[in-house]
């Protein structure tokens, strides 16, 4: 080794992304279990907005390494009811900024979001989304087939002759970002306001005394808390069973794939709600592929041949050029279910026990702002303007808040 | 593919079958209060482990029974819905 080289390798380093504490402490101000985006966004947003600095953030496996990088990374805002485009819309405003923020660039790359309408149902929906969407301020609207085609000459508008598009809903705001890096600029953000990230710490046990949160059993050992943020995705089920708290999540694994690299030339995100498809372009060239979920509930991440055979055909009804092209991985993750295709967010009947989840295939777009609305919900006690219309309690109440109509494909 | 054991039809291929979730048994809805009617109409028990699901052979229009791990994804065993009662009280 060159000498001038030696002066590195003695010298103490700092961590490039967060550190890695080598023990829990007895206690924390606030516990929050899952190292995913949305759990370290929240802790982020505690630590930032809140002046919360004393959290551990709990993750049983590796950081980011669950929906947070097995999503297909789109984000947008073109939701349908008007709690949705008012969330989303919020997180939309945050995501611009992250890179800056994190100092780390986040590949944020804004794209516009076409939601491909194959008949006369598909773009009443379409309507009505733009109407609703307009009305807050969201940039979105109806384009007939020959828009499409301008903005993606490859497209086959007959789709093989089966299925003709007859519009569509654009939504230009529509982006992608690079999914692990979401993760690790949160928690370059936590970690640097003094909060502590463990890793391979798996959560056994809850205590509950009198009706209110007292600690966390871990792998790891016992931790004393009044506040637990449960933010653990399709792993939800297991740490609400802790507590004997029923939901109406339901487990479904979500399937996805890439392409081998290609030279780019699709820059729009396409989505097929009849075709159960959607595909964008990674800044590496990928073809980043999903289709719809697997029809039953299964707590497993594993993929396929149905899936991949499945997909392939539809995404050769819109890209027939796309025959000769290999697909280079596949994948899955739990994606945790609600009746109403809307997010279970806030209090719950457990004093200090905090929920984030429900988020079944459209959690990693409102990653900043579930981080912000929860950390203001567990800093406060009150529920975030923002969420009210997600608590858990809205299906005791027959509140629902009726999403589905805005999901990425029909499931 | 996967192949599923039909009670009525035998070994058939999964794209032939649609589930419809677990089997439950509805509270008296003229007795029970609104909250254990919504908790029934919402809630569901989705902790992994064997459930006992509906499911249907779309071609034939046959509904039955498998016992299925929502872990594994493994089915146990399949039979006539007629079979239910003595099974489910065994």
């Amino acid at each position: 080794m060159p000498h001038r080289l030696l002066k590195f390798a003695f010298r103490s380093t700092v961590p490039r992304m967060f550190r890695e504490p080598e023990r829990l402490k007895d206690g924390y101000d606030v516990v929050i279990i899952g190292g995913g985006g949305h759990g370290l966004s929240a802790a982020y947003y505690l630590a930032r907005d809140h002046g919360i600095r004393d959290i551990a953030v709990l993750e049983k496996g590796y950081l980011g390494g669950g929906n947070t990088a097995r999503n297909t990374t789109i984000i947008r805002s073109n939701y349908l009811t008007p709690e949705g485009v008012k969330f989303y819309d919020a997180s939309l405003a945050l995501w611009a900024g992250l890179s800056e923020e994190f100092d780390f660039n986040l590949f944020y790359s804004q794209r516009g979001h076409f939601t491909l309408a194959h008949s006369d149902a598909d773009l009443r929906t379409a309507r009505w989304r733009a109407e609703v969407n307009k009305h807050f301020g969201v940039r979105s609207e109806v384009v007939d087939a020959a828009f499409v085609k301008k903005r993606v000459p490859q497209i086959d508008l007959a789709c093989g002759g089966h299925s003709p598009i007859v519009g569509a809903l654009y939504h230009e705001p529509g982006a992608i970002a690079r999914h692990d890096a979401v993760a690790w600029g949160y928690a370059r953000g936590a970690d640097s306001n003094g909060v502590e990230i463990h890793q391979n710490t798996e959560v056994l046990g809850l205590d509950v005394r009198d009706g209110a949160v007292a600690g966390v059993r871990t792998s790891r050992g016992h931790i004393s808390t009044k506040r637990v943020l449960c933010a653990v995705a399709g792993s939800t089920p297991r740490i609400l069973k802790l507590i004997d708290l029923d939901s109406p999540l339901v487990i479904h694994p979500l399937q996805a794939m890439v392409s081998e690299p290609l030279k780019p030339w699709l820059d729009p995100i396409i989505v097929s709600s009849s075709l159960h498809a959607y595909v964008s372009q990674s800044a590496r060239g990928e073809l980043v592929m999903g289709a719809s979920l697997d029809p039953q509930e299964l707590h497993s991440t594993r993929s396929t041949l149905d899936f991949a055979e499945g997909l392939a055909a539809h995404m050769l009804d819109l890209f027939p050029f796309l025959s000769e092209v290999k697909v280079n991985r596949q994948w899955a993750g739990m994606a945790d279910m609600t009746p109403d295709f809307a997010p279970i967010m806030g209090l719950t009947p457990c004093e200090g026990f905090f929920l984030d989840a429900g988020w079944g295939t459209w959690g990693f777009k409102a990653t900043p702002i579930s981080g912000k609305t929860m950390a203001q919900t567990v800093a406060t006690g009150t529920p975030h303007p923002l969420i009210t219309s997600f608590s858990l309690e809205r299906f005791a109440r027959l509140e629902l808040t009726g999403e589905k109509g805005a999901a990425s494909v029909g499931h | 593919m996967k192949i599923i054991h039909c009670p009525l039809n035998g070994p058939r291929p999964l794209l032939e079958f649609v589930s419809a979730g677990e089997v439950r048994n509805a509270p008296d809805p003229d007795a029970c209060s609104d909250a254990e009617w919504t908790a029934y109409l919402f809630n569901r028990a989705s902790v992994p482990g064997v459930k006992r699901e509906w499911w249907c052979h779309t071609p034939s229009g046959y509904w039955f029974i498998a016992e299925r791990d929502t872990a594994s994804d493994e089915i146990l065993a399949t039979y006539d819905a007629a079979e239910l009662p003595a099974r489910a009280g065994a």
